[in-house]
């Protein structure tokens, strides 16, 4: 018990230091997030009528935001598996990296559902016992099981991996082994149910189609390890942690693979709908072409399409995925088109045209951006703190101090220049 | 925090205002005063079905005194339960329904949806004939200076009232199910406002309360059910109850918006009783439902009776 409050404590000192960039980047995301919490209050003042949805769009920006998310949660598993089932050494070093991130996005998911809620002041209702949680018949209810054991899987893990370390022992692998191999179920399972979520209602022809679960992963597959990848970049150049390029690589060829599938997928899905050119075409054609005058998302899902082909190409061949200049667009091209795809791309068309075939074209309000980028702040500020521990441990620069009591504190820049890098790692 | 007990303007009292604080930070409110007891008895409230007798009168006695309060008038809540061996069905007539929209708001009178936001229950389709019920045809909003207009008819759409309904195995809290007698409620009390349900339904017969529902005080239906047409709280979804309030009083009463229509397109009754019109219509009369593929078993049969 006190060695965890020493920990604790530790890891307290910890994050109050830090260079001018980190405090300048961690006060941003402070006064950001506090934007979005003034935003989220006038909304539970004046209650959801404040977004753009309606009935006929009763989602919107938040659960696309939530959607996408999901998918960056389970991508850490890409990281999990050669690290932990093929035992590839480059990428082990790297795979708590992955789940710090998939810990950062499930907090973001949690987030985004709290504030599209109409009453969140009745979340209690969810929990099991003391609420009634609808356990299996809604697949809402299988999302808040599966999400909050991906969560705390993944805490624990990283959470214990690091403890561990910093205390200078070496991980249990009968303890974490165990838990590492069920996180790989776990996050195909939150991707999975989050799909199915929208796959098995009947009324929604845009959603229900077999096809969805299976686009679902292979587009996560994509997202979350290209933030990955440009967060090893971003990590390799300002702080002292180091990454082999060979681990990067091969999360870029990965990448390839997901691609090629997600976008086949999606061919798929379009030659059906097309061919067969039944009423259930409607929301497709409003997506890709726009309906009856309306196509407020045509130049957002072709810029995604374009965007995704683009990369996929990037990342096929092995000169442009290993130029860090390429593989660097391909990883933003690739973030940015699955977030569109898989956000608005995905969640609007469920509902345009309506099930009485209204058309209302939906396009998020200013509150719903201010709230959206709070809860992005947010999460990027809890990822940030997660990691101005994690690298310095394990880096070996935050460990018990030699009395094991107090704690040795070596790295009291975190971002650091490129210059201050390079003599900090000739140094040693 | 501490003026949030003063009467704000804008028509918003102190109750509510008290609530609106409860729901956005309900930790740190602690409001000592009398009218917050409340606020923590609701925020604290079991689920509809899980209340005991002695629970529930509590509770009905609450909201008698809070819309009363509310609303400056006697309203009473009720919660009558179905009645034993009762399933209701209801009938459109197609060939009759001229598109009046006299329903729409008989309903919105009866059932006290919010006029500000607007909320209707029932959606009236106008519909091309060459083109038959194909609802990809369907005109909304049609707005004519009177109606039949010339090549249409007219398809109202309401809660279908499923046997086998979507919404409710959707709802994550078991917020909404479907009573003995076939009626689909909501616990206005219990439902997280996640919307879930909307997405589920085929028939669009989900309504969220976006903004604060608002009722004029004079025009307020006092007569009300806890599933039914008790005023609405904030963040939290609605629909058509078969008029509960009405239906399960013995002697039973029709729904609103059946005997507001002039033209008797609207029919009501049990399923169960064979000698009820709606028997003698399904046995008589060509019925067809609403998205039959989707197998949702509705309790609403439309017809053509000429």
């Amino acid at each position: 018990m006190k060695n965890i409050w020493s920990f604790f404590m530790g890891t307290l000192v910890l994050i109050s230091k830090g260079s001018k960039a980190y405090y300048i980047w961690v006060g941003s995301l402070l006064g950001l997030a506090g934007l979005g919490v003034i935003g989220y209050l006038y909304q539970l003042n004046q209650g959801l009528a404040v977004t753009a949805m309606k009935d006929q769009v009763s989602w919107g920006f938040y659960i696309s935001n939530f959607t996408f998310l999901v998918g960056v949660a389970a991508a850490a598993v890409l990281l999990v598996i050669p690290a932990y089932v093929y035992h590839w050494k480059p990428i082990k070093e790297i795979a708590v990296l992955g789940e710090l991130l998939a810990i950062s996005a499930i907090c973001m998911c949690l987030m985004f559902v709290t504030v599209d809620i109409g009453r969140p002041d009745r979340f209690w209702h969810l929990i099991p016992k003391i609420g009634l949680l609808n356990f299996p018949q809604s697949l809402l209810a299988w999302d808040v099981v599966v999400l909050n054991i991906y969560l705390t899987l993944n805490l624990v893990i990283a959470v214990y991996i690091l403890y561990e370390t910093y205390y200078k022992r070496v991980p249990n692998k009968s303890f974490t082994t165990p838990l590492l191999l069920l996180s790989i179920p776990a996050a195909i399972s939150i991707h999975t149910v989050t799909a199915f979520l929208y796959n098995g209602l009947g009324a929604r022809p845009f959603w229900n189609a077999s096809i969805l679960a299976p686009r679902f992963l292979a587009s996560a597959f994509c997202s979350g390890p290209a933030f990955m990848i440009l967060l090893f970049l971003l990590i390799r150049k300002y702080t002292k942690f180091r990454i082999q390029d060979e681990a990067i690589h091969k999360v870029a060829e990965l990448i390839a693979y997901a691609m090629f599938i997600n976008l086949f997928l999606f061919g798929a899905e379009v030659f059906k709908e097309y061919y067969t050119g039944s009423v259930h075409l409607a929301p497709l054609e409003y997506l890709l072409q726009g309906l009856h005058g309306h196509n407020a998302l045509v130049p957002w899902i072709w810029t995604a399409l374009i965007f995704n082909i683009s990369a996929f190409f990037i990342f096929l061949i092995p000169e442009t995925r290993k130029n860090n200049v390429t593989l660097v667009i391909g990883c933003m091209l690739i973030f940015t088109g699955v977030y569109i795809e898989k956000g608005m791309g995905l969640v609007i068309p469920g509902f345009v045209p309506d099930v009485l075939h209204e058309i209302y074209e939906y396009a998020p309000t200013g509150i719903e951006l201010l709230v959206s980028m709070g809860i992005w702040s947010a999460g990027l500020l809890i990822f940030t703190m997660l990691l101005r521990v994690a690298i310095p441990i394990l880096n070996g620069d935050f460990h018990v101090a030699d009395d094991g009591v107090g704690s040795h504190i070596g790295d009291q820049m975190f971002f650091i220049g490129k210059k201050a890098r390079e003599e900090a790692v000739n140094s040693e | 925090m501490s003026n949030c007990c003063k009467q704000p303007a804008l028509g918003i009292d102190r109750r509510t205002a008290l609530k609106g604080l409860a729901t956005g930070v309900a930790a740190l409110a602690l409001p000592a005063s009398n009218a917050s007891a409340s606020v923590w008895e609701a925020f604290f409230q079991k689920h509809f079905r899980e209340l005991s007798k002695d629970e529930l009168k509590q509770v009905l006695a609450r909201l008698t005194k809070e819309y009363s309060q509310e609303f400056g008038k006697e309203v009473s809540v009720k919660a009558t339960p179905a009645i034993e061996g009762v399933t209701y069905g209801y009938g459109l007539d197609l060939s009759r329904c001229i598109g009046c929209r006299r329903c729409v708001y008989g309903c919105v009178a009866e059932n006290n949806q919010s006029r500000d936001p607007q909320i209707h229950w029932i959606r009236v389709l106008q519909l091309e004939q060459e083109k038959g019920t194909a609802l990809e045809y369907a005109e909304h909003y049609y707005n004519p200076q009177t109606v039949p207009e010339e090549g249409h008819f007219y398809m109202p759409v309401q809660c279908q009232q499923c046997s086998n309904p979507p919404c409710t195995k959707v709802c994550p809290v078991q917020a909404t199910w479907p009573e003995k007698d076939g009626i689909v409620v909501v616990d206005y009390n219990w439902c997280i406002g996640c919307r879930y349900c909307m997405a589920a339904c085929p028939y669009g017969a989900r309504h969220f309360n976006w903004g604060k529902a608002n009722v004029p005080a004079d025009e307020l239906n006092p007569d009300t059910h806890y599933l039914g047409n008790r005023p609405r709280p904030i963040g939290v979804v609605e629909k058509c109850t078969f008029c509960i309030q009405r239906t399960r009083e013995q002697p039973g009463r029709y729904p609103a918006c059946e005997e507001i229509c002039p033209v008797g397109a609207r029919k009501f009754g049990n399923l169960n009783d064979p000698e009820s019109e709606m028997r003698y219509l399904i046995e008589n009369k060509r019925v067809f439902i609403l998205k039959e593929e989707l197998n949702t078993q509705p309790k609403f049969f439309y017809f053509y009776a000429t």
